[in-house]
Parts: C-alpha cells; sequence; structure tokens
C-alpha cells in the first residue's frame, strides 16, 4: 500500500471524490488561492477552477448558511472550518438548520454537508484556539460526527462523509496532518458507527479517538513489558456509536480506561462509561475510569499545555487503578 | 445455539477444572475441534466441540472449577457471537435469592472440591481463606463481575476476602479462594503499618505453593485411607541373584530393539501371578463388604509432575513378561505426559508401588482404596546372605505389603509374599506361566 500523510490522504479523498462528482464542491477561508492555512486543499483551485473551490469571506455563519442551501438543492458542498473553534461563529446554521432540517422537512429534504477542519490542540495555540468540540457536536441529533486517527480511516471516511446522505461534522487530528501511514490504493470507504480494535489484548480496555489513539498505543506497548495486555479501541466515529465492540472487549478484560482531550464533564468518556456501566455491569472488575483534559481554559505555556492535557502518566496510573495494582 | 458441557470422564468424576481455552468467542470451529483444555483429577483432556459453527460465548474463565455437565460454551451461527445463550439461567434479583437453586446441573458447590458425600450442603466447608472482618451491618463490598461470578459458581462471598479499595473483592481474590490458597489477609487495608499484636502472632512464613487438582485428589484419597483402613503390614526380602541374571539374559537375547525387561515388570508379574494362587489378596473392600475381583489388574504407581497416578495393567496374570513390560513403559510415558484415558487408571485391583529406583532399604506404602492391599517395592542391592551355612552375596530386595485388617489377617498375607517371593526367585516361572 502507498504511504501518504494524513493532510495528503485527506486531499486526495476530495480530489478523488471531485472527479467521479461535478456537484462536489469546496467552500472556505483561504482554501483556494493560498492552498489553506494548513495546506490541505492545496493544489486543489488549479485542478477545479475557483467555481468549485471557492474562496469566501471570514463569516463562518454565512458560508455555511450557504453551504446548507446548496446540500438543499442537490450539491455536496465540503465547508473547511479554518479550525473548528471558528465553528461557534457558525453553530447557528449548524445547529438549527443543517442538523433539524430532515427532521423538519418530514424526511423529504437531506443536508448532504461536510464540515471539515482540525480539531483538539496540542500546538501551542491557546485557550481560544484549543477545543475538541466532539462531545459538543455529538451531543445534537441529525448531525454525525467522525474524528478518524489514521491516514487510511481520513480517506475512507471522508469518502463515506461525502457521499453520506446527513450533515458530517469531520473533526480532524490538527497536530497529526504530517504523520504518514499506508491508505489503500482505489475507492473505500468506511463505515460510520465501527469502531477499530487498534491492539488486541485480554487484560485492560483503553478507548480513545483522534490522536489520543496513538498515545493509547504507546502505553500499551509499556504495559506490555509489564506484562499487562492492553486493547486499544479507536472510536472513530462519535455519532453513530459502536456499543457493540466496546462491550465486547471488556467482557473480556472485565475493565476500562476512556481518555479523551476535551474536558470530563458531559463528554465522550462519560458517555463511554455510561455504556459499559449499562450493557456490560456484570463484567466489571473495577470502576470505569477517564482520563481527560485538565478543567481550564487551554493554557498558552507549553509546559502548562502538556500539564492540562492527558499524559501517558496519567493513563497509565488509572490503568493501574483499574488493575488494582500499586501505583509507581 | 448449542451448549458445550463439561464431560464426565469416568465415574469418579464430579468436576473438572478449565485449565485453559484453545479457542476465542468469535472463532470458527468444526465438530471434533479441541476448544478447551480441561483438568480432572487425574489428567489434562481436551474438550471438543460438539458441533460446528462458530464459538459463540465461552461461559467459565480459565482456572474455573466446573461441575460435570455445566455448560461451558455455546456454540452457534457466526451472528451469534457474543450473544447472551438463549438457554441461560438468568440471574435473580441478587437480594432476593443469591443463590437459592441455581439452574439444573450446576447446583454442585463449585468450592466444595473436598466435600465427598453429596449431601454436603454448602459451598464453603472446605477451609476458606481468613474472611476479612467486617464491622456488623456492613456492607459487602464486591466488583459487579465477582457477584456475578459468586452466583454462578454459589461462592459465599463473605468467605472471601477482599484485596480492593475498602475491602472490594475483586476477580483476583476468586481466583484466590477458589484456588484454596490463603491471601495475604487485608493487603490493600493496611499494607504498610505494623502489624497489630495479634497479626505478628500469625503462622509461619514462607511462600503458599498451588496445589494441583491432582495433588488435592490424590491428598483427600491417602488422608482418607489412612484415616478409615486398618494398616497392618508384611515385610520380606527376596533373593534376586536369579532373577537379575534372568534379565540380563533375557535382555542380552532380546538385543537392541527387543525392549529391556525391568526390575519392575518381573515384580508386577510375580505379584499378579501370586495373586492368582492367593485370591483372597485380590479383593475390595467396599461400603462394609469384600468384593472379590474376577480379573487381576495390577495398578503401578507413577511420579508425575504434580501428584502421583495409578494407571493399571489389566489380566496382568495372564500377559507375557514382554506384553507386560511394553505396556507398562507405554502407560508410565503417557502417565508423566498427561495423556492417559481415564478407562486406563479407573480401577484396577492390587497396586504395586516402586521405588527401587531411588535406592531406598525399605518403605511402607499407603493402600490406594478400596483395594485391599499395595506391594512397596525397595531397591535390589548386595547384601551378605546366608546359604546352605555359607555366607556369600545375595541381590535382596525388601518387600513390604500394607494389608487392609479388615479385609485380610497376617497369615493370608505372609502366604501370598511367600508366593510372590518364590516366583521372583525362580525367576523361570515367570517366563512360563
Amino acid at each position: 500500500m502507498p504511504v501518504m500523510t494524513y493532510r495528503d490522504a485527506l486531499r486526495a479523498a476530495m480530489a478523488e471524490e471531485m472527479e467521479r462528482d461535478e456537484q462536489v464542491v469546496l467552500l472556505g477561508e483561504d482554501i483556494g488561492v493560498y492552498g489553506g492555512t494548513h495546506l490541505v486543499t492545496n493544489g486543489l483551485i488549479d485542478q477545479f477552477g475557483p467555481r468549485r473551490v471557492i474562496d469566501t469571506p471570514i463569516s463562518e455563519n454565512g458560508f455555511t448558511g450557504a453551504a446548507i442551501g446548496m446540500a438543499m438543492a442537490g450539491m455536496r458542498p465540503i465547508v473547511e472550518m479554518m479550525t473548528w473553534n471558528f465553528s461557534f461563529q457558525a453553530a447557528d446554521q449548524i445547529i438549527q438548520n443543517a442538523a433539524k432540517i430532515h427532521y423538519f422537512s418530514g424526511g423529504q429534504v437531506h443536508v448532504p454537508l461536510v464540515i471539515r477542519g482540525p480539531n483538539g490542540g496540542g500546538v501551542q495555540l491557546s485557550a481560544q484556539h484549543t477545543h475538541s468540540l466532539e462531545g459538543f457536536y455529538g451531543h445534537f441529533p441529525g448531525l454525525k460526527v467522525v474524528s478518524p486517527v489514521t491516514p487510511e480511516d481520513v480517506k475512507g471516511m471522508m469518502l463515506a462523509s461525502i457521499r453520506d446522505p446527513d450533515p458530517v461534522i469531520f473533526l480532524e487530528a490538527g497536530a497529526l496532518y504530517g504523520t504518514k501511514g499506508d491508505v489503500p490504493e482505489g475507492d473505500y470507504t468506511v463505515e460510520f458507527g465501527k469502531a477499530r480494535i487498534a491492539r488486541e489484548g485480554s487484560d485492560v480496555t483503553l478507548v480513545a479517538y483522534g490522536r489520543q489513539v496513538n498515545m493509547l498505543l504507546r502505553v500499551a506497548d509499556d504495559l506490555d513489558k509489564e506484562g499487562v495486555q492492553a486493547e486499544v479501541i479507536d472510536l472513530r466515529s462519535i455519532r453513530p456509536f459502536d456499543t457493540e465492540t466496546i462491550i465486547t472487549s471488556v467482557k473480556k478484560t472485565n475493565r476500562a480506561v476512556v481518555v479523551q482531550e476535551q474536558w470530563r464533564w458531559f463528554s465522550v468518556a462519560s458517555e463511554v462509561a455510561a455504556l459499559i456501566q449499562e450493557h456490560a455491569f456484570d463484567y466489571l472488575d473495577a470502576p470505569v475510569e477517564r482520563v481527560s483534559g485538565a478543567e481550564v481554559p487551554a493554557p498558552y505555556a507549553r509546559n502548562l499545555e502538556v500539564a492540562g492535557f492527558p499524559s501517558e502518566e496519567q493513563i497509565l496510573e488509572a490503568v493501574r487503578r483499574v488493575l488494582y495494582q500499586e501505583s509507581r | 445455539m448449542a451448549e458445550v458441557i463439561m464431560p464426565k470422564m469416568g465415574d469418579a468424576m464430579e468436576e473438572g477444572t478449565l485449565l485453559k481455552w484453545l479457542k476465542s468467542p468469535g472463532d470458527e470451529v468444526a465438530e471434533g475441534d479441541p476448544i478447551a483444555e480441561i483438568e480432572t483429577d487425574k489428567v489434562t483432556l481436551e474438550i471438543e466441540a460438539s458441533e460446528s459453527g462458530y464459538l459463540t460465548n465461552t461461559l467459565v474463565e480459565e482456572g474455573a472449577i466446573v461441575p460435570i455437565g455445566t455448560a461451558v460454551a455455546t456454540i452457534g451461527a457466526q451472528d451469534e457471537v457474543g450473544q447472551a445463550p438463549a438457554a441461560a439461567a438468568p440471574v435473580a434479583e441478587p437480594d432476593e435469592a443469591p443463590a437459592a437453586e441455581p439452574a439444573a446441573t450446576a447446583a454442585e458447590p463449585v468450592a466444595a472440591a473436598a466435600t465427598n458425600g453429596a449431601s454436603a450442603p454448602a459451598a464453603v466447608q472446605a477451609a476458606p481463606p481468613e474472611p476479612v472482618v467486617r464491622a456488623d451491618g456492613e456492607r459487602l463490598r464486591a466488583s459487579p463481575l465477582v457477584k456475578r461470578l459468586a452466583t454462578e459458581h454459589n461462592i459465599d462471598l463473605n468467605q472471601v476476602a477482599g484485596t480492593g479499595p475498602g475491602g472490594r473483592i475483586v476477580k483476583a481474590d476468586i481466583a484466590v479462594y477458589v484456588s484454596g490458597e490463603k491471601p495475604a489477609p487485608q493487603a490493600a487495608e493496611a499494607p504498610k503499618t505494623a502489624p497489630s499484636k495479634a497479626e505478628a502472632a500469625a503462622p509461619a512464613t514462607g511462600t503458599v505453593v498451588e496445589m494441583s487438582r491432582m495433588k488435592q485428589r490424590t491428598g483427600e484419597r491417602m488422608a482418607e485411607a489412612k484415616r478409615d483402613i486398618p494398616h497392618f503390614y508384611v515385610s520380606t526380602s527376596v533373593d534376586m541373584t536369579a532373577a537379575m541374571a534372568f534379565r540380563t539374559d533375557t535382555n542380552a537375547a532380546l538385543g537392541e530393539d527387543g525392549g529391556k525387561i525391568s526390575v519392575n515388570d518381573l515384580v508386577i508379574k510375580a505379584a499378579a501371578l501370586a495373586l492368582r494362587d492367593n485370591p483372597t489378596i485380590n479383593r475390595s473392600y467396599v461400603n462394609d463388604q469384600l468384593l472379590q475381583h474376577d480379573s487381576i489388574d495390577v495398578n503401578m504407581a507413577v511420579a508425575v509432575d504434580g501428584g502421583l497416578i495409578a494407571p493399571f495393567i489389566p489380566n496382568a496374570d495372564q500377559k507375557s513378561l514382554g506384553a507386560i513390560s511394553k505396556l507398562a513403559k507405554d502407560l508410565g510415558r503417557r502417565a508423566r505426559e498427561g495423556g492417559l484415558k481415564p478407562e486406563e487408571y479407573q480401577g484396577g485391583t492390587f497396586t504395586i508401588s516402586n521405588l527401587g529406583m531411588f535406592d531406598v532399604d525399605e518403605f511402607v506404602a499407603v493402600i490406594n482404596p478400596p483395594q485391599a492391599a499395595i506391594l512397596a517395592v525397595a531397591s535390589v542391592r548386595e547384601t551378605p546372605v546366608v546359604r546352605d551355612g555359607e555366607i556369600g552375596v545375595g541381590q535382596l530386595m525388601q518387600l513390604t505389603l500394607a494389608a487392609d485388617h479388615r479385609a485380610l489377617d497376617g497369615a493370608e498375607v505372609a502366604v501370598y509374599l511367600q508366593s510372590v517371593k518364590r516366583y521372583l526367585e525362580n525367576p523361570m516361572l515367570l517366563a512360563i506361566s
């Protein structure tokens, strides 16, 4: 399989689908002539022209609303949020219109819209530019929310998103645009609502999505040296959600640690913990642990930012608690 | 979905230990495929898939002791993987009926490995580990998994020491309890403080060694035998000079590929022929009655990793020395590999325990119930002997018969030993009888 960066896999998905389907158009700030703030759309304006790669004003609510209208009329727009933090400007369009039109129209009108952009922090962008919004958008019925971490998944899920009849919130791992991985050749999609078992194990289930999955894989390597076999589950799809894979794993391991960058209160990890106790209560040997971001606005200073996000040490400590091991 | 049950491998088997899963839920299995290793009192066996399909669920953990007839796994279609088996008895509200009457065959208590009688009602009569002291009215803490396991296996959690936070009983504590080990009491409670005076007077230090099922079972049987059977012992010396020469000559004649006759083979044959001549020894004492056996099936005690097992040579009196030798070697090898079939060790009418290879002067053995006698065989060693008023060098071997005085008296045992001795001192009789 060819090796590609996360960024190139994402661009390839959009370009291939634009070749296949002329209803696919891109909208966003600086995505055309400038090539995109994160170079995700670099070169696409040369390939498809300014009618399909549309540079917009700095007006998230406006161009998101325009894209919703395009989608209702049968086009397949992809909106770039320069970062997901700016989607708060467009929250009214996303939540009040995109998520509800299918419902309001009695199922007559679909909104096949993809909104994509980098999510989360870790690159010193401070409090207003460091949000992880999967819990926020995952809250609203009518939206689909995905958060792929591998180049393979980012391409397969982007193709699935463009072809999906409903609005998809596509949360990219902004800190990982340059990471490389195998990407299958040809056309393929990654189905929503299916988690990925990133590593098999028997002793403890570790659950995350986005860049925390990579951290869990490193923790699992450390645990392996101590004789603990951790199973790592990459959720990939926040809504719809794959309960079964998690429950099957917890029934095997009897314990779980859920990790996320976002704040703990009312979060994805809280939902996962609740699902586990609902569906695998009689299999739990220890309370489900959540490892989350510190309950403060994200700091700018490097040392404070590192301290504010889940660390491998925090995850290891949580694993030891569910295993009833002495902390070290 | 079809259930795979803990099979009954022989009459004495009431439960088995699930040692290891060889397949995992989701694996495709064909009928007859081994899916798990189980350990009975005596051997390690594989359970096979009862039909083809997918292993949908494993219902017991590795290491669990399971009564025979209990479902340990289910096999079904691929889309049934992970689904609860339809026929599984739902767990009752724990508060209402914790262990009242679990479904059908699962009624036999799991933890009561030591209780032999079917009347023993409680699961916990077999010496429980020291329970964590809970104050009156204090809530018992256990993880949900532990509560489910306790219900399924009739474990009284009041008898299980908890090592989790606040004395919570966790999965590892159940494993310790079921294996019969003593846990370190309240390890999580006060590990770093000095022990109280009461705890300081606790028993000796050392490492608890886990006993295999076989060793536990052998221990129970031997304790019962030594406690209940009035043993008495009769010894004699056998001059093995002729037998050793016979053995040397025979083995030389057999050559390299013919298989070697051992002293043990000679003793088995001699003991069997002597049993034919003295049938009262070939008896068992069962339920206050004497049972005269029709066949002479000689067990030989074999030391194996983790315990002792005594496969037998059926109709040993009718077998040639060569046949005995071949079978004894095969049984011994497979006993050490854990590969005996139940019908090869369940039964037998008379047992020989031979420590001759270990340079022992003499020893007495404990009777293998319900048999009436056991023959202990010591080493063959050069010893001064008096023959016809002359002192010479003989090769003497000490035999000691332990007998059940309820079944046998001294005189008949002495006559039997004389008979064994006559065969061994005239080895041609072993070849022609």
